[in-house]
């Protein structure tokens, strides 16, 4: 996505346009848009911008995404203002047709008119490209799109963010923000078998193309309940801090849409998330002091070059193991896909390096993954429930999908 | 979403953010196996005494340096894949090197070849496999000195090609199939290749304690190729 | 039939340490820059990642990084009656092929030249006069002096990261640096690296010979470094890959780990690698380069035009191009004329093995963990009562202790059988080497010329080096060894294996990969190749990078001058070129 990162850099002026306040609309769409971070899924790999056809994985199959540039036949040239906010409110098309939710219509019908409409400003600013939609097709009854009129009713709840009067203007700015544009529970909330949240499970990590995303609530151990705000700022800002790194599609999301935020709506994102209740649960991690000490001896071998021997990494170069909330969250399946695939940390303008993990799945086996991941879990004080085989099968399963859906 | 090459933008850039983050293929990777019954009768009971079964320990045959010999002049080394191969051949001084037109497959086939010849000629029709140990290590010795002239081939250069091939083989990973259950690494008291060793370094004069590992891990039976 | 390509403002021949530098500068000057790289691309993962480099077989016996004689080699001779003959596989040095070139590969030992260096030859008449320089000798002063310099040395290792410790801040001498090193303005990036058993061994026993040890100047940090263009680095964990390998933890200075990252993000930045630069082309006068023509990995060819085209390979094939381009004259020794060729040197090595009672866990090391000495460096010393001019560094380096090729035993050791079995067995971890790092003087009868006879796989007539050490430099490293010898003899060891370097230059074993002249920068067109700027006499819109600029070599490790020169180059072309291009100098 490292390209389109680029393009986008390269249609704004500087960084400065950022700061400066976003007088035209054009210029406020533009902002959101990279808030919403639209082009990351109306971009396909080598397209051109916004023109679409980027095959968007999902459980149900896969959904190609649409051309929204302002061309009159192929993009979206012809949609009116109100057929715009009819999309983004309720997820229905000018055409009258449901929208898959995989276009997260249920975050941004949060929005306000005024930022659906300053988007749209910014979209028809865009040189209009002649792309045809790619169709969609996926198995029946998904195929039938009257379908999502059923799935809208038990999951859709309709309607712009309502601020909560008893929480601060930051607060309030970081709930828009999280719940609308950022659309973070997209991936970080469980979701049950038909796709919906289980909304009572709010950002307590879920999954989205194929890899895990963790806790955003403020758990301790695999949240960011140890993280202060400007840890989240940084992170969000440059791809890293010293506790952690962003890898996989978050680090995507930070490349093309957080690193371009302003501070003060990073720390109202910060803020909002640290409000966000964890579990804070007991954690039982695995005891057996054979598999533990197979399971060191395989980090001492393989891991220590980088994350060093007790754990502690080099911050803001190699993250920590040590307290970290992807070894300890609930499900073990970030962890893994690093371990098996390798991971690219994050590139941005404040840290350009985006230094890269390789992948360790070709020389370690299903059982010297699971027992490695078993003992970061356990080891220098972190706490977290011991990993399966079936664990190990189960990302091996999905970094093949990942990969396909290349 | 996987990462995408941020230079595919670019048409003639090749797709830098994209190469994968899986190892790629080794060029010093096993061939099959090139030795002959006969040759491997040789190469046996050479390796034999070169690096011997002792009370320190298991030698290069015990090792599987005789397989991993034979695999290697199997695979690119032993077709010379990266050498200057061509003509005209000279005789030329010791400074300038190897000169044979002979790959290092052809020239161990033409040395065992010559050096059985040899050791029929001086021990009664017997080749080197069939002679005890004691007029083995003279063998070698001559060979090692010059002071056996082989048919074909320079006795000298044959010894340090073999001796050479023998040492890596005994101490290279085992992943090559040579230095079994890390024998050449336990004798001398190598760890194998470990990444961090920035707690032990100040430890002057103290013993580094954790057991050797190979590539792929502190099972020496797990091989590549 | 070549296919003409748009034109670009800058093709630069190769993608290593000089390529990847100059691209990095001209595009932030706002050019449009190529670079054509023989290799293909690599980077850290998946190349050299930490999963699978440390491999000694693959890497330091099968030279997996290193170019294949197959593609490329060249001839060698010791002496024009000799006839020469191809260099067939890898040995006394190791260029590099694919993105990041020999900066991959290396160790990381990176050095300053002496200000006295830099007046080679006028400086030995001052002190010692005429006959000091033998007849034959063609040493000469260089363009430029360590102070005109210095602020290049100083950003190349804020590129580095280098881990060190100056000793000498502005001309005031500081405790625990290198007394002898010209005045910096401020120290190095780094502190120095952590100590092996071996080196602080060998630093007390210098110190008791009364000589002053200081640890050696790394490209392998000591700590998380982000560098002058904001590239992160890691933190160097000694696993003792280092020379040879590619650097799994982003902690020794490549171009991959310290410009990639800012560069290829470039639009005005492209590579185009397994493309072969056949030649660089010129117009009808001769004078001006229009481009250069190359061929891709399906063989085809192209025409690249170019407004500069600037060569960044390595040292023999950067005159090795010159040669095949017709730029320049050709050396020819028997007349004592022509240019391109001339004054090639090397480095001369030798050293002395101790074995020590004690454990000393040489796999644990750094390709630039080390401590030296450098009283007998440059002209630190008096040479009137030896008679020979240079001098190099004594270090005892703990770069790894890898089983195959990194392993000493004593002299008296059986070669092969039980008893090569104890040998390694009793001296595997309790022996280190102590190194002499010799400098090597230009001569009329070391050249580089065009082979009539042998050819690569792309066609070309190989390079071919007619060179060997002379007597000048087997004195002064047959003194330095003596030297290294007394203080190890001070590291009172059970055993000591003196190991002078002994007859000709041998092409066969490795000593180091320095291989310096051919194209050299001078103040006289007749006797150089190249301007101060390293700008080619001839054709004014071609520069050269690389050690084949060095008019002799010197008593150190060439890259950190590489990378000086380098960015010196890249300022008179960025503030003087580009304003008003043509020659910078005029004769």
């Amino acid at each position: 996505m490292r390209e389109i990162a680029l393009l986008i850099v390269a249609t704004l002026c500087t960084a400065s346009a950022w700061a400066e306040p976003m007088h035209s609309a054009i210029e406020r769409g533009r902002y959101l848009a990279a808030a919403g971070d639209c082009a990351a899924c109306h971009t396909a790999d080598g397209g051109k911008p916004y023109a679409g056809g980027r095959p968007v994985p999902t459980p149900f199959g896969v959904i190609y995404s649409t051309n929204i540039t302002p061309d009159k036949e192929t993009g979206i040239g012809r949609w009116t203002e109100e057929q715009f906010y009819q999309a983004m409110h309720e997820g229905i098309s000018a055409d009258g047709k449901h929208l898959y939710p995989a276009f997260p219509y249920p975050w941004y019908t949060k929005l306000s008119r005024d930022d659906v409409d300053a988007i749209k400003a910014f979209l028809d600013a865009l040189p209009p490209v002649r792309e045809e939609n790619k169709q969609t097709a996926l198995p029946w009854p998904f195929s039938v799109r009257e379908v999502m009129a059923g799935w809208n009713t038990l999951y859709f709840h309709k309607g712009e963010f309502k601020p909560d009067p008893g929480q601060s203007a930051e607060w309030n700015r970081g709930a828009y923000l999280v719940e609308g544009l950022g659309h973070c529970s997209a991936c970080h909330t469980p979701k049950n078998i038909a796709g919906g949240l289980k909304t009572g499970q709010k950002l307590e990590g879920g999954y989205g193309e194929n890899w895990y995303a963790t806790s955003l609530t403020n758990d301790v151990r695999d949240g960011l309940g140890d993280w202060t705000l400007d840890d989240i700022v940084q992170y969000l800002k440059t791809g890293a801090n010293a506790k952690a790194a962003a890898t996989g599609p978050m680090a995507e999301v930070i490349e093309n849409s957080t690193q371009h935020l302003n501070d003060a709506d990073l720390r109202a994102i910060a803020a909002y998330l640290r409000s966000v209740p964890g579990r804070n649960e007991a954690k039982s991690p695995e005891t057996d002091k054979q598999r533990l000490a197979r399971g060191e001896a395989l980090y001492i071998d393989q891991c220590s070059g980088c994350h060093m021997e007790d754990g502690s990494g080099q911050p803001q170069v190699f993250p920590p193991l040590k307290g970290n909330a992807v070894v300890q969250a609930r499900e073990p399946g970030a962890m893994l896909h690093m371990i098996i695939d390798g991971a690219r940390i994050a590139a941005t303008k404040s840290n350009p390096t985006g230094l890269a993990m390789p992948a360790f799945g070709w020389k370690l086996t299903d059982q010297d993954i699971a027992e490695l991941a078993t003992y970061l879990r356990a080891a220098w004080g972190n706490k977290a429930a011991p990993v399966a085989v079936s664990d190990v099968k189960k990302t091996r399963d999905r970094v093949a999908k990942a990969a396909r859906a290349q | 979403m996987e990462r995408r090459a941020f230079l595919k933008t670019i048409a003639l850039v090749p797709a830098v953010g994209a190469a994968p983050l899986r190892p790629i293929a080794n060029p010093a990777a096993p061939g099959p196996a090139f030795f002959t019954p006969q040759e491997s009768a040789f190469i046996d009971a050479a390796l034999a005494r070169l690096i011997p079964n002792d009370e320190l320990g298991p030698g290069a045959k015990e090792a599987g340096v005789a397989g991993f010999i034979s695999r290697q002049l199997g695979g690119p080394y032993g077709r010379a894949q990266t050498w200057y191969m061509q003509g005209p051949w000279r005789e030329g001084t010791k400074e300038q090197g190897y000169q044979l037109k002979l790959t290092p497959a052809e020239f161990y086939r033409s040395a065992i070849e010559d050096v059985d010849q040899h050791c029929r000629g001086a021990y009664g029709g017997k080749n080197f496999a069939e002679l005890d140990a004691a007029s083995q290590d003279k063998v070698l010795h001559g060979l090692e000195k010059g002071d056996i002239k082989l048919a074909r081939v320079s006795a000298k250069q044959f010894f340090d090609m073999l001796w050479h091939n023998t040492r890596e083989g005994f101490l290279a990973d085992p992943m090559y199939g040579g230095n079994r259950d890390f024998a050449g690494w336990k004798l001398i008291g190598f760890p194998g290749p470990r990444y961090n060793y920035v707690a032990e370094i100040e430890q002057y004069g103290k013993p580094y304690g954790l057991p050797p590992v190979g590539l792929m891990g502190r099972d020496p039976n797990r091989r590549i190729g | 039939m070549a296919t003409r390509l748009p034109a670009v403002d800058v093709a630069l021949v190769g993608f290593g340490l000089t390529g990847s530098m100059l691209a990095q500068e001209l595009t932030d000057a706002g050019l449009k820059v190529l670079a054509l790289e023989r290799g293909g691309f690599r980077d850290t993962v998946p190349d050299f990642a930490i999963d699978h480099i440390q491999d000694e077989y693959r890497y330091a016996v099968r030279d997996d990084l290193v170019e294949e004689p197959e593609r490329e080699t060249l001839t060698f001779r010791n002496s024009a009656d000799q006839v020469a003959l191809p260099m067939r596989h890898i040995g006394s040095f190791r260029p590099a092929v694919g993105a990041g070139g020999a900066a991959v590969h290396w160790n990381g030992q990176t050095w300053r030249f002496l200000p006295t260096d830099f007046r080679m030859r006028s400086h030995t008449l001052e002190r010692y006069g005429k006959k000091f320089v033998p007849e034959g000798m063609t040493i000469q002063d260089w363009p430029v002096t360590y102070e005109e310099l210095e602020a290049h040395y100083d950003k190349f290792e804020y590129l580095c990261g280098i881990s060190g410790k100056a000793g000498n801040l502005g001309g005031k001498i500081v405790d625990g640096g290198n007394p002898f090193e010209g005045a910096r303005k401020r120290d190095y990036p780094l502190p120095p690296l952590k100590r092996s058993y071996a080196t602080v061994l060998f630093d007390k026993a210098a110190k008791e010979v009364g000589l002053k040890p200081f640890p050696c100047p790394a490209a392998n940090t000591s700590k998380p470094y982000k560098n002058i263009y904001g590239v992160q680095m890691g933190q160097c964990t000694f696993c003792g890959y280092c020379e040879w390998f590619g650097c799994g933890n982003y902690s020794k200075a490549s171009p991959q780990s310290t410009i990639f990252p800012v560069l290829l993000k470039k639009t005005n930045f492209e590579l185009r690698s397994h493309c072969n630069v056949l030649r660089v082309k010129l117009d009808g006068s001769g004078k001006r380069a229009t481009g250069v023509t190359y061929v891709d990995e399906m063989g085809r060819e192209f025409e690249q035009p170019a407004e500069l085209v600037i060569l960044c390979a390595y040292t023999t094939h950067n005159i090795h191009l010159l040669l095949l381009s017709g730029i320049g004259k050709p050396y020819q020794p028997g007349k004592g004329e022509g240019v391109i060729g001339r004054n090639y040197a090397y480095q001369i090595t030798s050293s002395v093995d101790v074995f020590t009672d004690e454990i000393l866990n040489p796999f644990m090391g750094a390709g630039s963990l080390g401590q030296a000495v450098d009283e007998f460096n440059g002209d630190n010393f008096d040479h009137g009562p030896h008679g020979f001019i240079g001098g190099g560094y004594i270090a005892l380096w703990t770069t790894g202790g890898r089983p195959i090729l990194q392993h000493y035993l004593p002299q008296d050791a059986p070669r092969w059988g039980s008893g090569w079995k104890k040998a390694m067995k009793e001296n595997y971890l309790k022996a280190c080497s102590i190194a002499t790092h010799g400098s090597v003087m230009s001569y009329r009868d070391a050249w580089a010329d065009l082979d009539p006879t042998y050819r690569s796989s792309y066609g070309d007539p190989l390079l071919r080096l007619t060179f060997d050490f002379h007597d000048n430099e087997h004195r002064m490293s047959n003194f330095l060894t003596d030297k290294a010898a007394e203080i190890g003899s001070a590291m009172k060891p059970r055993a000591m294996h003196v190991k002078q370097r002994k007859g000709h230059y041998s092409i066969v074993p490795y000593q180091t990969t320095h291989n310096t002249g051919g194209a050299i920068m001078g103040s006289d067109p007749k006797t150089s190749a190249l301007n101060r700027y390293l700008q080619s006499w001839d054709v004014p819109n071609v520069f050269v990078m690389g050690a084949c600029a060095f008019p002799q070599n010197h008593g150190y490790n060439p890259t950190g001058t590489v990378g000086a020169l380098t960015y010196w180059a890249a300022d008179a072309i960025v503030n003087q070129y580009l304003k008003r291009p043509g020659p910078l100098v005029h004769a």
